[in-house]
């Protein structure tokens, strides 16, 4: 086994990643005046619940387009894309090709004339008038919460973020942040957060575009950057030495022969279907932004546009991540190794893969361009919040205020009702994210929750939208039912019925002795023994602790103090993790910290120990292979793969279940179908426009691209 | 009524064209003071000779100059 890993200096992991000079807070500062000055602008033209909740109905074709896209393009999707860009290489980009491009263009061609010629405010709105309020208050309540979590989330990201990268407060980052988000949308409804998301499309790409052109100048060029990636991969990700980092479909065939562990089906049917179809099609904060374009054909060109606008963000996330491998280098020329948030290592002797994109800023934009890509950064989870709320005030009051509440108000009742559940959803996203704090490893599973509740709500919405047959009763069990098994299938994987064991570790505490205040003498001191390979890179391979207090995690007791670097226990052969955040080299006398595994450990007799044993029935954090197979086919299988036929089997179980229960139920008559169901919708007659306005050509061009592009990375 | 308020809203283009033409102002004149009084070498970001800053904040000023005079609020 191939074993890896990263001496620092004690210090050196706990300094600020990226340091701001006067002229970055300048620009930073600047941002937070504008946003604040285009909300009060924009309050004069929010004075109805039209004008407020859906901008009016008058957004054009680009500005629909553009929010459509920033909406969806936070900062947890370009650092997060970017960091999967870095774990998974090129596989990263299907998320904006297969994983994107056919479900905007579905939505464009298909979906979108009923959406806009329902007049609905909102998908769950859409439900109402499909199957009835029952379907529709499923719908409107897991979307409040959802968008509060999902808002809650994002604060919660940007003051850990902020902290770890510039050192700033977490506490007034949060609240800074919110209260401009809660003035902009509380004045502007969502007219201002589609202002600010257009702004902010702008900025990411001008704070984020000179990353890949300076990336690809220093690595020698794209093919001088592939070489690298092929060379330095084996070193990065040692679990997965086979696996080709550079293809988009060739490494595809099986499980193993690529870094993401899925097939070609699980990305065609999980990701490019069901989940991707869920997210862009019925995923109200997205449609949102295309319903209210001024005409139906604006709001087919415009969601068209976003298509065309999602394609090009591999450039600005798919190739830092790539770039990760090729440029990020530590002082000694050899390529850095980040590892994931998971890794014990991470944050102590590693930078973790979410880092990738802050690595290179920092590598790369010198003072005033930093403060450009941090305010990006800053923009994008500002309006990544505003869309949410903006989003939550409107499905909160005409989804769940305003049919089961408070009936027959007038107009600005409504308006007060959005102003103030604005409000009200930045305080819930607060206490989300200070929630958050205490229990962050919510924040692992809530993206994939998300997606468990939007695929049966797709499921439902399309099965009626194309099917007049689909009943009320079939809707709203298809829907439940869906989200059930969903969440189900998520619980089971997880489970482990023969007990889960992570593995085992051993972990070389800095704790300060009782007996000294000197922090240095009062340290761990080790002895390794480190040989050099070919390329002059070090490796451990074994450590002896003289001195200090070693906690072992689901290790035996030992008989003459000697660790091995593998341990045979229940599911096989495991490496021994060794993490040593602060100890004394003994042979130097220097302070260093270190992560590794499979090495032998040895602890001499002075050496304290403390024993842990650790197994759980269910794991949030682990897979079961052996109940992944049943669901993703293998026990190769990785995480992403089981998310994403977990997607599918939803879809497949909803759709399943409303035609099965539509068969058994009565359908409602034809009558109280129109405009809403295909074949019971005429289509407007617009006046008649030139080819190249045409939405359908468009689609066809943005579909062509898409293979041609499929293809010269295939 | 209605129609009239919205014709007179400036639109959303101005309010980017004049972002990103401080932006380029403020880091042109960061980048044309580090030509001038360059920082450290072990200090510098890598690349710092192609002066990035310098050519991409001119970027920023054409296409911020392009957008706030084109949609420059009418009267």
């Amino acid at each position: 086994m191939n074993s890896h890993f990263f001496i620092a200096s004690i210090g050196t992991e706990t300094k600020r990643l990226l340091v701001l000079s006067p002229i970055d807070f300048v620009v930073i500062a600047i941002y937070f005046i504008i946003v604040l000055i285009i909300g009060w602008y924009l309050k004069k033209f929010a004075t109805t619940g039209e004008d407020f909740f859906l901008a009016g109905r008058k957004m054009t074709a680009w500005v629909a387009g553009l929010s459509f896209i920033s909406a969806n393009l936070s900062s947890l999707e370009t650092m997060g894309w970017s960091a999967m860009a870095y774990q998974y290489g090129m596989l990263g980009a299907h998320a904006y090709f297969i994983g994107a491009i056919p479900a905007i263009l579905f939505l464009a061609v298909v979906m979108m004339p009923f959406y806009y010629i329902s007049k609905t405010h909102s998908v769950p709105g859409y439900l109402k008038l499909r199957y009835g309020e029952g379907a529709r208050c499923i719908a409107g309540f897991t979307f409040s919460f959802m968008t509060i979590m999902v808002s809650g989330a994002s604060m919660f990201a940007m003051a850990k973020i902020l902290n770890l990268l510039l050192g700033w407060n977490m506490d007034l980052s949060i609240w800074i942040s919110s209260a401009t988000v809660a003035v902009y949308v509380a004045l502007g409804g969502l007219l201002s957060a589609v202002f600010n998301e257009v702004l902010q499309y702008f900025l990411i790409w001008a704070g984020s575009l000179l990353i890949p052109i300076l990336g690809l100048i220093h690595a020698g060029g794209w093919n001088a950057m592939i070489e690298k990636i092929k060379a330095n991969a084996p070193i990065i990700h040692p679990t997965v030495q086979n696996a080709d980092f550079t293809s988009l479909w060739r490494n595809l065939g099986s499980f193993d022969s690529n870094p993401m562990g899925i097939d070609w089906f699980g990305m065609v049917f999980g990701l490019g279907v069901a989940v991707s179809f869920g997210y862009w099609c019925t995923d109200f904060l997205q449609v949102q932004r295309v319903i209210v374009a001024k005409d139906l054909r604006s709001a087919q060109n415009g969601t068209i546009i976003g298509a065309f606008l999602k394609m090009l963000v591999p450039l600005i996330v798919t190739i830092p991540g790539l770039l990760g491998l090729a440029v990020l280098l530590n002082p000694d020329g050899s390529p850095m190794v980040l590892v994931p948030e998971s890794d014990p290592r991470a944050g102590i002797t590693h930078r973790t893969y979410n880092d990738v994109l802050p690595l290179l800023m920092g590598q790369y934009l010198g003072p005033g361009l930093l403060g450009l890509g941090v305010t990006a950064m800053i923009a994008g989870f500002m309006s990544g919040m505003a869309g949410n709320v903006s989003a939550f005030a409107t499905v909160w009051t005409y989804d769940v205020y305003k049919p089961l509440l408070v009936k027959n108000a007038p107009d600005h009742h409504y308006l007060n009702m959005g102003r103030w559940s604005s409000i009200i959803g930045v305080l819930l996203s607060i206490a989300t994210a200070y929630a958050l704090f205490l229990f962050s490893n919510i924040l692992e599973y809530l993206q994939v929750l998300v997606f468990f509740f939007i695929v049966p709500l797709f499921g439902v919405v399309i099965t009626g939208m194309l099917w007049k047959r689909a009943t009320s009763s079939g809707g709203f069990w298809g829907f439940l039912i869906g989200i059930l098994v969903s969440i189900a299938m998520w619980a089971y994987v997880h489970t482990f019925p023969d007990g889960y064991h992570p593995a085992p570790k051993v972990t070389i505490l800095s704790e300060k002795s009782e007996s000294s205040n000197n922090e240095k003498a009062s340290l761990p001191v080790v002895s390794a023994e480190v040989v050099k390979n070919e390329k002059g890179f070090e490796k451990i391979t074994k450590v002896v602790v003289e001195k200090g207090t070693v906690e072992l995690l689901n290790i035996r007791p030992l008989t003459n103090g000697i660790i091995p670097g593998v341990l045979e226990g229940k599911g096989g052969k495991k490496l021994v993790q060794v993490l040593a955040p602060g100890v004394v080299n003994k042979s130097n006398g220097e302070v260093t910290g270190f992560g590794t595994e499979g090495i032998e450990v040895v602890l001499l007799p002075d050496v304290k120990i403390k024993m842990r044993e650790e197994s759980h029935k269910f794991a949030p954090a682990a897979f079961n292979p052996v109940h992944a197979k049943l669901i993703a086919r293998s026990e190769k299988a990785k995480p992403m793969a089981i998310n994403m036929y977990s997607g599918w089997w939803s879809l497949v179980i909803t759709v399943l279940v409303t035609v099965l229960i539509s068969l058994v139920t009565k359908p409602k008559p034809e009558s109280e179908l129109r405009n809403v169901v295909m074949g019971l919708t005429p289509l407007p007659d617009e006046a008649p426009c030139p080819w190249y306005q045409k939405p359908g050509f468009w689609a066809f061009v943005v579909a062509i691209v898409l293979i041609v592009v499929n293809i010269i990375f295939w | 009524m209605l129609m009239q308020t919205l014709e007179k809203q400036i639109p959303i283009w101005f309010f980017i064209g004049v972002v990103l033409l401080i932006y380029g102002v403020l880091i042109l004149a960061s980048g044309i003071y580090g030509v001038f009084y360059p920082p450290p070498v072990e200090h510098r970001v890598a690349l710092w000779e192609l002066h990035a800053d310098i050519w991409w904040s001119i970027l920023l000023i054409i296409v911020g100059l392009v957008y706030s005079i084109k949609y420059k609020p009418q009267h």
